[in-house]
């Protein structure tokens, strides 16, 4: 019993840092789409790798947040990845990020994961049509203006191959 | 080890046991009166307790034939982003598409006296669609505002049956476009949260208020019930007015005057 858990960890960390470097190799600075507002950008709200490695559960956990508690100002949430990740169309609007060879699906179409969240939420980010376009425009802004504090806070650190392996070991082992 | 010592020990230990199957029982038996409380211990951003939004409704100034208040909620909420299935009937799509406020009209049948009134969640204090929901989705906030978690409804409608006002929406079809502030999708059942992101914003009215003032109607006030200087308040103890159902108590957080 114990052996094989200790094989099988053991084997998941081989295949993590394999995947680690697979993804370094496959994306490291292109997974950002050129022309949305990320591009710009020197990191996510988080350190890259971590965020590769741990959005849907950042996610999952502020939404609960968001939507029982009320809590706005969180610091994940999607339309957040939408707003700074969706790229611009030439045209005044954005591509759906989830669009072949979009942001989000750059990654997951690679890794075979099924990516649900937008069957219900907006692909792009809130473009000022409707009535409460002045209102949702000024919380939109507030929010990338915390958005960019954070962002300018930590620089994203350049991570090796060998960094992101290790990395991604710990937060596998948590 | 004498007996002596132990006792107290042992005494304390079933305590302990005693008072952790009360907590538990307490969840089982109450779990909304449960969850108001424990929201309220959240920090103080989010929703709060001290507050519970509510609505007072005259529909006395509620226009025969206007459905300002419908259009605005539609536009707000993202439902007029949605279209008709191709090949879906009239009939069938006007019966299934979502509507989160309705227009009901009443006529006396001695008199024919007609009375307007826009019909939509009534937010009550003790929310039959929340009882029924088999996985905690439909919740009600610690400010009093009743909605649904869209990431764990899994679309059984027990909450569409158990709501006497007919208040709640199911989502038929695969939905293209949303708003960022409106998700929606199918499979889920939703209803009018007064306009939650509005509210969390610091906005103190509803789309549908701003559409009706607008219109120079004002039959629509939205504000907290609790707050005895809030408008609504005020208003509520100056006129009288009824719940819609008030036999059922669910002590509604929609109220109407003049009917």
């Amino acid at each position: 019993m114990h052996s094989s858990t200790g094989i099988l960890r053991a084997a998941g960390l081989i295949l993590a840092a394999g995947m680690a470097l697979l993804s370094t190799a496959a994306v490291s600075d292109s997974a950002v789409t050129p022309g949305s507002r990320a591009a710009g950008m020197e990191s996510c709200v988080a350190p890259t790798a971590e965020i590769r490695r741990n959005h849907m559960d950042y996610l999952k956990h502020d939404r609960i947040k968001v939507v029982h508690d009320g809590v706005r100002d969180v610091k994940n949430s999607l339309a957040g990845c939408v707003a700074c990740h969706a790229e611009k169309d030439g045209k005044g609007g954005y591509h759906p990020v989830n669009a072949d060879g979009q942001f989000c699906s750059g990654c997951h179409e690679y890794l075979a994961v099924s990516l649900t969240c937008f069957q219900c939420h907006s692909k792009q980010p809130e473009q000022k049509h409707s009535a409460a376009a002045s209102l949702s425009g000024e919380e939109n802004a507030g929010q990338s203006g915390a958005l960019r504090l954070l962002m300018e806070f930590d620089e994203a650190p350049p991570l090796s191959a060998e960094e992101m392996a290790q990395l991604h070991a710990v937060s596998r082992e948590e | 080890m004498t007996g002596k010592k132990e006792q107290p020990q042992d005494m304390k230990r079933r305590e302990f046991i005693g008072k952790t199957v009360l907590a538990a029982g307490a969840v089982s038996v109450a779990p909304g009166i449960l969850l108001t409380v424990a929201n309220a211990k959240t920090e103080g951003e989010g929703a709060s307790s001290n507050i519970r939004w509510g609505m007072l409704i005259d529909s006395n100034k509620c226009v025969d034939n206007c459905t300002a208040c419908v259009d605005a909620c539609n536009q707000e909420n993202g439902i007029d982003l949605m279209q008709q299935p191709k090949g879906q009937g009239d009939e069938m799509w006007n019966a299934q598409r979502p509507q989160w406020i309705r227009k009901v009209k009443l006529r006396d049948r001695q008199t024919g006296e007609v009375t307007n009134l826009p019909m939509m969640c009534q937010h009550c204090e003790f929310p039959p669609c929340v009882d029924v929901c088999p996985t905690g989705a439909s919740f009600k906030r610690a400010d009093g505002i009743v909605m649904v978690d869209r990431h764990t409804c899994i679309g059984c409608r027990y909450c569409m049956m158990a709501c006497p006002y007919k208040a709640r929406s199911f989502i038929h079809q695969n939905v293209q476009e949303q708003t960022v502030r409106a998700p929606r999708g199918k499979g889920c059942v939703e209803s009018c949260n007064l306009c939650v992101h509005r509210v969390d914003s610091g906005a103190s009215t509803t789309a549908c208020q701003d559409a009706c003032d607008k219109d120079g109607h004002k039959a629509i006030l939205f504000g907290d019930l609790k707050d005895p200087e809030s408008q609504l308040s005020k208003a509520l103890k100056e006129k009288s007015s009824r719940q819609i159902r008030a036999d059922l108590e669910l002590n509604t957080g929609v109220r109407y005057t003049s009917l």
